[in-house]
């Protein structure tokens, strides 16, 4: 591993090593471009990872102190939880569950397809899927896709079975085991799915692809690249032209340092990258970097999600294998006969029993709650994603109150669902029931939103920089060698998990930013 | 055996002491505060599982009365069927250690002050019924939510659960479930194999 001086201001500083800064750092430093990556948490490895919920998610999750305010559910049951995301080397890679979907031609027009929605700010994409077509390729060569580039379908567990069966009964067409960054056979030096269900606290096996043991382990070995990690950035500083020229940090001691910088991108999972950026403000930029248009930390979204949980006679046992071990693709489309805009999937999920005891209908008491818990292992269970309204009063806000451990403002997270949101959900409730039903579901649960995984749109693209905060290749309007690189970019949400697109986009960004810097520009 | 046992002794949630020696108990007797027992049945899930069959917990902090009230509003709050007293005991354990804390240890014994008051005596000794409508009265009690809360963290989250509710826990020391059951259901057809392609084999 490379190591660089702190005032060596000749190289690229991205903040966060997840799936957008991960991505990235390894893409230029393939490139020969040389990478200081600050990641906030510490290492750890397949071999540290815990197959125990509680432990696992005092290792990897986010836990710093966070705020919630607005009518969401979370807001209620989670109030310092508004997000399950990681914080550790790899980012969230750790934690998600591997499905990797491309978005449709249509989401990335969803102003243009929807019109007019009242209360929402939709905006089209500055790209369509033609400019990242090329990309998605890539990522899913990169990432190991299931069902592309010649690789096989993960075979489906118990779980799969309940959700196929039923799904066939009610007449849909598209359920498989779907595109999933996750090996069915050994690839790319990394092993088979041994169907752990454990996905969400860290692969042991390493099947599931995550920047932990693929793109930083390939960055690490070009030479160019310095990993930081227990390296938690506080403030991105400018210089008198007002360009990005260093990123000030704690490091594992808790002492202040300070990177310099020629090019900073910011990776740091939604919430994190609207408040890096909201903790910046200077004189000269006093409502934060980048943020001339207002929008920096508006049209915060989290996808339409909620989950469908069913009981039956006969033993399920959930729990064993692929967490998210098949799809219903049916919905994924816009049919605004069904009540709103934009469409869903529906994805299998599991839950462990600790968190399906926490998850499943928080704050329930007596036993219409317990008879569920009797019934754990005769449960199949069903995620709901599906694109939610970008709203300008969805945002991310530093505190005036709560602060972190390094004495920063913490972030606070209001979110309200729009008309659509809940219309959407509640259709998908009625058809993941239907699916269930299908198959001699006994009792159903509509589980409300989990703490957000999908956190999008606080620093979203923009044709014209007073509607948003980056360009089409994520350099954000205000200031060139400024880059937002990860899921906080996106202009709408569109109805799929978010990885694949931030991992396209990071890869289309590299190119950028390399020929940027070979031609002086930034 | 060998493997389950050790995994019901060694789990740090779970935390009751099996009896095996009263020099264990005497011991300890000198900083308890109270104590919960009680005998497992035989042929539960757990109790074929348990290295012994008699349980004990020492409470430290909180009283007798207290630990008793705790262990029954845990059984009110989150009735299961079957399930054994001595996983209750474990939300009264991980109460008494957060009432090492005094504002904790206050709480607790007004919201149990609180349920007695509603019950014009004693909360314990009133019917069943009624126990429950006065934890429905009360559900928004701080001590009542502390205890509801501790419930969702401590009661599914430990190995004699994992055992009553059919939870297998750690896999990857297992090999994960590719050979132990992952697609062992057998009540509805098998998907196609263009939607479910067989597992990959070397």
């Amino acid at each position: 591993m490379a190591q660089f001086a702190h005032d060596d201001d000749s190289v690229v500083v991205i903040v966060g090593s997840g799936a957008g800064g991960g991505a990235l750092a390894n893409e230029l430093c393939q490139k020969g471009v040389k990478v200081v990556l600050l990641e906030a948490g510490a290492r750890q490895s397949s071999a540290t990872f815990i197959n125990d919920e509680w432990p696992s998610f005092n290792q990897i999750a986010w836990l710093d102190a966070r705020t919630t305010s607005g009518s969401w559910r979370v807001a209620r049951d989670f109030p310092t939880l508004p997000a399950w995301t990681c914080k550790t080397v790899g980012g969230t890679t750790a934690h998600w569950a591997g499905a990797s979907l491309r978005f449709h031609d249509y989401e990335f027009k969803a102003r243009t397809t929807y019109g007019a929605i009242a209360g929402a700010n939709l905006l089209d994409w500055p790209i369509g899927l033609d400019d990242l077509a090329p990309y998605y390729a890539k990522a899913e060569d990169k990432m190991g896709v299931t069902r592309t580039n010649g690789i096989a379908g993960l075979p489906g567990n118990n779980n799969f079975k309940v959700m196929y069966n039923g799904a066939a009964k009610v007449g849909y067409q598209e359920c498989s085991t779907g595109r999933m960054a996750i090996n069915s056979a050994p690839r790319a030096g990394r092993g088979r799915c041994m169907q752990l269900g454990f996905c969400f606290q860290g692969c042991k096996s390493g099947a599931k692809w995550s920047t932990l043991y693929t793109e930083i382990p390939a960055a690490e070995a070009t030479g160019n690249l310095e990993l930081r990690a227990n390296a938690h950035a506080a403030q991105i500083e400018h210089d008198a032209r007002g360009r990005a020229s260093a990123v000030v940090y704690f490091d594992a001691q808790g002492q202040k340092q300070r990177q310099k910088a020629k090019v900073v991108c910011v990776a740091c999972n939604s919430i994190e990258s609207a408040r890096l950026l909201l903790l910046s403000a200077s004189g000269q930029f006093p409502h934060g970097l980048a943020n001339s248009s207002g929008q920096l930390g508006r049209n915060y979204m989290r996808h339409t999600t909620g989950s469908v949980y069913a009981t039956f006679d006969e033993p399920v046992h959930f729990y064993r294998g692929t967490v998210m071990a098949g799809i219903i693709r049916d919905e994924a489309v816009n049919n605004p006969k069904r009540g709103f805009v934009g469409g869903y999937e529906l994805e299998t999920i599991s839950l462990g029993l600790p968190f399906y005891a926490a998850f499943l209908d928080p704050g329930a008491w007596g036993s219409s709650f317990t008879s569920f818990m009797d019934d754990y292992a005769r449960t199949a269970g069903m995620w709901i994603v599906g694109e939610d309204m970008p709203q300008e009063t969805n945002r991310v806000t530093l505190s005036e109150t709560v602060k972190d451990q390094f004495g920063l403002p913490a972030p606070n997270v209001h979110y309200d669902d729009h008309a659509n949101d809940i219309a959407m959900r509640n259709h998908a409730y009625k058809q993941g029931e239907a699916v269930y039903a299908a198959v001699g579901a006994r009792k159903v649960m509509h589980t409300p939103p989990y703490p957000s995984t999908h956190n999008l749109g606080t620093c979203r693209m923009s044709a014209k920089p007073g509607d948003g905060v980056c360009n089409a290749w994520g350099q954000t309007h205000d200031i060139p060698n400024l880059f937002i690189s990860d899921g906080s970019q996106f202009t709408t949400g569109a109805g799929e998990n978010p990885t694949l697109t931030i991992v396209a986009l990071a890869i289309r960004q590299s190119d950028f930013i390399a020929d940027q810097l070979s031609r002086r520009n930034i | 055996m060998m493997d389950r046992d050790t995994r019901l002794q060694t789990r740090p949630a779970s935390g009751l002491d099996s009896v095996s020696s009263f020099g264990v108990e005497r011991r300890s007797l000198l900083k308890t505060s109270a104590m919960l027992t009680g005998v497992l049945l035989a042929q539960g899930a757990i109790g074929l599982l348990a290295p012994s069959l008699a349980w004990a917990l020492e409470v430290k902090t909180i009283d007798q009365k207290q630990a008793d009230t705790v262990l029954r509003l845990a059984k009110v709050l989150y009735p299961h069927e079957g399930l054994e007293d001595a996983v209750y005991a474990l939300v009264v354990k991980a109460i008494d250690e957060q009432a090492a804390d005094p504002a904790t240890r206050q709480l607790v014994a007004a919201g149990v002050e609180a349920l007695n008051a509603q019950a014009g005596g004693t909360w314990l000794t009133v019917s069943p019924d009624r126990q429950h409508d006065i934890v429905a009265a009360l559900i928004t009690d701080p001590f009542v939510q502390k205890v509801r809360a501790t419930c969702i963290t401590t009661l599914y989250n430990n190995d004699m659960a994992f055992a009553h509710f059919g939870y297998e826990g750690e896999a990857f020391s297992k090999g994960g479930y590719l050979h132990r059951g992952f697609n062992d259901l057998k009540w509805l057809p098998d998907p196609s194999l263009e939607a479910s392609p067989a597992p990959y084999s070397a």
